[in-house]
């Protein structure tokens, strides 16, 4: 899952998978493989959809589903999440088990790396063994002929019994044939599976095991098969086989424990549980082996380019690795603020002038005054607010953001930071998450899932907030330029604000670090569990496309939300600002009562309410600071930032304000979204509770201990 | 096997060929399914810069593995010259 339209925001949702057929006869296809084939970019380019690709394993963490049609059939596709095998260790390989499994798609499409073809057949035999319309989809052949690898398709078709297609998933031409294949596979489907052999050692136990084992005649598997993987010790099988074929509380006891005895007996008979799931893989491994040779026909380096090592060797090298991280990111967001300034200045003057034509359309119609006041100084200030400040660098940052995505860099940061996340008894691949969150918290919880142990995971889904998504870094941004910098723009301003704003980000990190480690020897003890990471060839991001789509996505992304939250959130503020409770504006009220709390933080009473309201999305935070000060009394046309500079300090904004902002927007409650995900994901209130209350606390301390500081010091 | 080493302490640019991995549970399964079974072939490709982990070309696969796991697999290395990356 990635960061698009479709995955961020309240789409990171995921609601479990309800295949929605358009009409009954559309064939369900299922597109399978190993982790960062190019699924998704296959799925893409038939469904036409967006679902987000990018260059590490584990983008896909939840099934999507698409539609395309051929002039013969029309397709339901599900894109499920990349497996090493069907054996599931996370979450998101136990989505595409299942998925698999019980869902019983008509027709699987598996795609598999040309480079690494042995290993890709591994989980092609496995899924032949419960699929039985199967097309295989070799990808990535462009990436492995430059490696000097061919491969043999004819050889391996006849080999394998079912079709076989060589794709370029990333050339669209290319998937004619697929396109044929599929066509012809739904018109004539194959129907028997194809079983590996029963590993000997194991064959008596099996066959005892599926007399023991209540009925599964609801399932359409093998059960052969399904004893075999109840032995490599599944649980969740278990589980989920109880579920569709129905059993009883009491069959499933029986299932259990039959199990345990089928294990048993093999203990005594030597053979432990490593030896079984051994021996089982070896089975695999071999008919592999046999498969791929002969049909891969390999000149030059191979699988990791003298290319790729030089990278490696720079972006992970002892002395290069950080300042390189720290530069790279200094430079995404130097490039947002410079191109920020550019178009912030000239929109808001837009919006500016289309609040004067509304005023004068609304004199036309000789509007009520108070319908004016609402709908213009309320509703639509608020909305040109979110459009001119936030946006620009919502959409600058966004797509540049996908380019690192893409070109495989981002599992990179994930292996140099390992370490102290294992110090921290966490995952490296919580890095992954921390990225993800860097434009959305909520898509950073969801794609928690590619940490195997739970304990981890949980441990990254509860710091997650502590990264500032692509909605605060706006705020972080115009409070930087405001105070700390200079509203004047150029390049060297803006350069100081991007290494004060990566100097941030470092707290944010330096914080998740903290906390995991805090909550690691708290509430969520336990061992650093093991840890594989599969680092992706380098490639080069499509350029064009990807910036393109990025910033379309973002920028409608940010306008529904503008339109969805800013505009009703404007409509409550000017209520409130206007609404008098025993002479004065309920909103006087509300930020009189909050006043001392923000006086303690260093902020004010309206500063508070502000964060507040924003708490369902948090680019509006700003605005309504704004709004509040200006519907108290003064009214003043606003647009660039520096007249938003006036504007604070003449509400007595200090430089301990700004950077008390500073801190707040970084450390307090994540938005209503990603509170959302969390409960979600964990299933729990206490854990999403834990999500609100940590990061709340520790902005609260640090901002009354910062304020305290200083104003003991009489800095201020 | 007394020349064997683990994978954990090969150095980059170093093969060797998988003689006895001493782990189980998820872990074991994991490495196997990417490919390293006992007999495979693997060459440590890096070492990450706070010396954990460390990558290896596993089955065409760039691979990272921490050192507390490549710890419990032993290895014997491969001789033959070490490819030369300038």
């Amino acid at each position: 899952m990635g960061l698009t339209h479709g995955s961020t925001g309240k789409n990171a949702v995921d609601n479990g998978l309800h295949i929605h057929k358009r009409s009954p006869e559309d064939v369900v296809v299922a597109v399978a493989g190993n982790p960062n084939v190019g699924k998704s970019t296959i799925f893409n380019a038939l469904t036409g959809m967006h679902q987000h690709t990018g260059n590490w394993p584990g983008k896909t963490v939840s099934n999507a589903q698409g539609y395309f049609r051929t002039k013969k059939h029309s397709y339901v596709m599900v894109d499920i999440p990349g497996a090493y095998s069907l054996l599931a260790h996370s979450q998101e390989e136990e989505v595409a088990r299942d998925f698999l499994c019980f869902q019983r798609p008509a027709l699987c499409i598996v795609i598999c790396d040309a480079g690494c073809l042995q290993r890709s057949m591994n989980l092609t035999l496995q899924i032949l063994e419960i699929v039985p319309n199967v097309i295989v989809c070799v990808n990535l052949l462009d990436e492995a002929e430059l490696r000097g690898v061919r491969v043999d398709l004819e050889l391996l078709e006849k080999r394998l019994g079912v079709p076989v297609v060589g794709t370029v998933a990333r050339k669209k031409q290319s998937l004619k044939r697929l396109t044929a294949l599929m066509d012809a596979a739904a018109d004539h489907p194959r129907s028997v599976c194809s079983p590996l052999p029963c590993p000997n050692a194991l064959k008596t136990a099996a066959a005892w095991l599926e007399k023991a084992l209540p009925p599964t005649n609801a399932l359409p598997l093998c059960r052969e098969w399904l004893c075999l993987r109840f032995l490599e010790g599944e649980a969740s099988l278990v589980r989920q086989t109880a579920e569709a074929c129905g059993w009883s509380e009491a069959e499933i006891q029986q299932a259990k424990s039959s199990i345990a005895t089928a294990k048993e007996q093999l203990a005594r008979e030597g053979i432990s549980q490593n030896s079984i799931s051994d021996s089982m893989v070896a089975v695999v491994h071999e008919k592999a082996k046999k498969l791929t040779q002969g049909c891969i026909h390999q000149q030059g380096e191979g699988g990791y380019s003298r290319r790729d090592r030089k990278l490696d060797q720079f972006f992970t090298g002892r002395r290069t690795a950080f300042p390189i991280m720290l530069l790279l990111l200094a430079l995404l967001f130097w490039i947002t603020i410079s191109g920020a300034n550019l178009i912030s200045d000239s929109l808001s003057g837009l919006l500016l002038r289309g609040q004067d034509l509304l005023s004068l359309l609304f004199e036309h119609f000789h509007a009520p005054g108070w319908l004016h006041d609402a709908c213009v100084l309320g509703i639509y200030r608020t909305l040109a607010w979110v459009v001119s400040v936030m946006l620009p660098p919502m959409a600058i940052f966004f797509p540049l953001f996908t380019l690192l995505e893409d070109s495989g860099y981002l599992p990179r940061i994930a292996y140099n930071l390992d370490r102290p996340f294992e110090k921290c008894c966490a995952c490296g691949k919580q890095s992954l998450c921390m990225a993800m969150g860097l434009g959305c918290n909520a898509a950073g919880v969801v794609g928690c899932r590619i940490i195997d142990s739970p304990r981890e995971r949980l441990i990254a889904i509860l710091t997650n907030t502590f990264i500032p998504c692509n909605g605060r870094l706006p705020i972080l941004l115009s409070i930087l330029s405001m105070f700390f910098v200079g509203t004047e723009g150029g390049l060297l301003h803006s350069f100081i604000s991007a290494l004060i704003l990566t100097g941030l980000l470092v707290l944010s990190i330096a914080m998740t670090f903290l906390v995991s480690r805090l909550l690691s020897k708290t509430l969520l003890k336990g061992v650093p569990s093991s840890f594989t990471l599969e680092m992706p060839p380098y490639r080069k991001p499509q350029l064009g496309k990807v910036i393109v789509r990025s910033v379309y996505d973002r920028v409608l992304f940010v306008l529904g939300r503008a339109v969805a939250v800013a505009a009703p959130a404007g409509l409550v503020l000017w209520l409130c600002a206007n609404m008098d409770v025993q002479g004065s504006s309920l909103l006087s009220h509300c930020c009189r009562f909050f006043e001392d709390a923000g006086q303690l933080m260093g902020m004010d009473g309206a500063i508070l309410v502000a964060f507040l309201l924003g708490f369902p999305a948090s680019e509006i935070v700003l605005p309504i600071v704004m709004m509040a000060y200006l519907s108290t009394g003064m009214l003043m046309e606003t647009g660039a930032l520096n007249e938003m500079r006036q504007v604070l300090l003449s509400h007595g904004w200090t430089w301990l304000t700004a950077a008390n902002v500073l801190l707040f927007t970084l450390f307090h409650w994540p938005c209503s979204t990603t509170l959302l995900t969390i409960r979600k994901e964990t299933g729990s209130l206490k854990w999403t509770a834990l999500a609100f209350v940590l990061p709340t606390i520790i902005g609260i301390i640090f901002c009354i201990g910062f304020t305290a500081l200083i104003r003991l010091l009489g800095l201020v | 096997m007394p020349s064997a080493i683990t994978l954990a302490q090969l150095l980059p640019g170093e093969k060797a060929q998988v003689k006895h991995i001493s782990l189980s549970g998820s872990i074991r399964r994991r490495l196997l399914d990417i490919g390293l079974t006992e007999g495979s072939q693997v060459e440590c490709a890096g070492i990450s810069p706070f010396g954990s982990p460390s990558a290896y070309l596993i089955s065409e696969a760039l691979i990272a593995i921490r050192k507390s796991d490549g710890d419990k697999i032993f290895v014997q290395p491969v001789k033959e010259e070490i490819c030369s990356w300038d």
